[in-house]
């Protein structure tokens, strides 16, 4: 009887394509905001995307921010560095340059931190969003 | 270059990208975006100047 029931809900839920857009989308949309959306054209959603979480992340860094790396020290900075991570191309850019390195000097700095953290798990959120889009989940 | 934000333009800035992201990413039609995105940013600032009064009402 549950077996029954199991399979007619299987049956009953829609099979979910996986196209190369579905790969590609969240890809380059983890790479750069919104460019997952831009793609898939959605072009005001994109651009509007790109433009928050940049200035997110950029803010963060103009505001002496600190940016974690992949240390496996203290379990604060293993999630600072998780939600850096979604930042993606920023991410690397900053590391590339040595940049936000964060200073202890200005008050705001901490806010600065917090803005590329929450800048990375946003784009978490848009990259899931590019990939619901590519499966036919949202329109 | 640096620059040196006020906590209540930070909280801001930060509530307005926050809820443009959010709006986008949760909702499917363009108007019900606009209403979260609205809906987001009221409860991010609203949020931010009622946890500040309270603070004043502790520190009193």
């Amino acid at each position: 009887m549950a077996n029954s029931n199991t399979a007619r809900t299987k049956a009953a839920e829609p099979a979910q394509t996986v196209s190369t857009m579905s790969v590609i989308a969240p890809a380059v949309g983890w790479l750069i905001p919104g460019l997952g959306h831009i793609i898939q054209r959605r072009w005001i959603r994109g651009v509007l995307l790109l433009i928050s979480i940049t200035t997110l992340f950029v803010l963060g860094l103009m505001m002496q921010g600190h940016i974690y790396k992949a240390n496996g020290g203290d379990i604060l900075d293993i999630l600072g560095f998780i939600g850096d991570l979604g930042a993606g191309g920023m991410y690397i850019a900053t590391l590339a340059m040595n940049a936000g390195q964060g200073a202890i000097a200005f008050a705001v700095a901490d806010y600065g931190t917090k803005f590329m953290i929450v800048a990375g798990l946003l784009n978490f959120i848009a990259v899931a969003d590019a990939y619901h889009i590519a499966i036919g989940k949202k329109r | 270059m640096t620059i040196q934000l006020t906590h209540f333009s930070a909280a801001f800035v930060f509530a307005f990208f926050a809820s443009i992201v959010f709006g986008i990413t949760h909702r499917d039609t363009v108007r019900d975006m606009v209403r979260y995105g609205l809906y987001c940013f009221a409860l991010f600032l609203g949020g931010t100047l009622l946890a500040g009064w309270a603070m004043w009402l502790i520190r009193r």
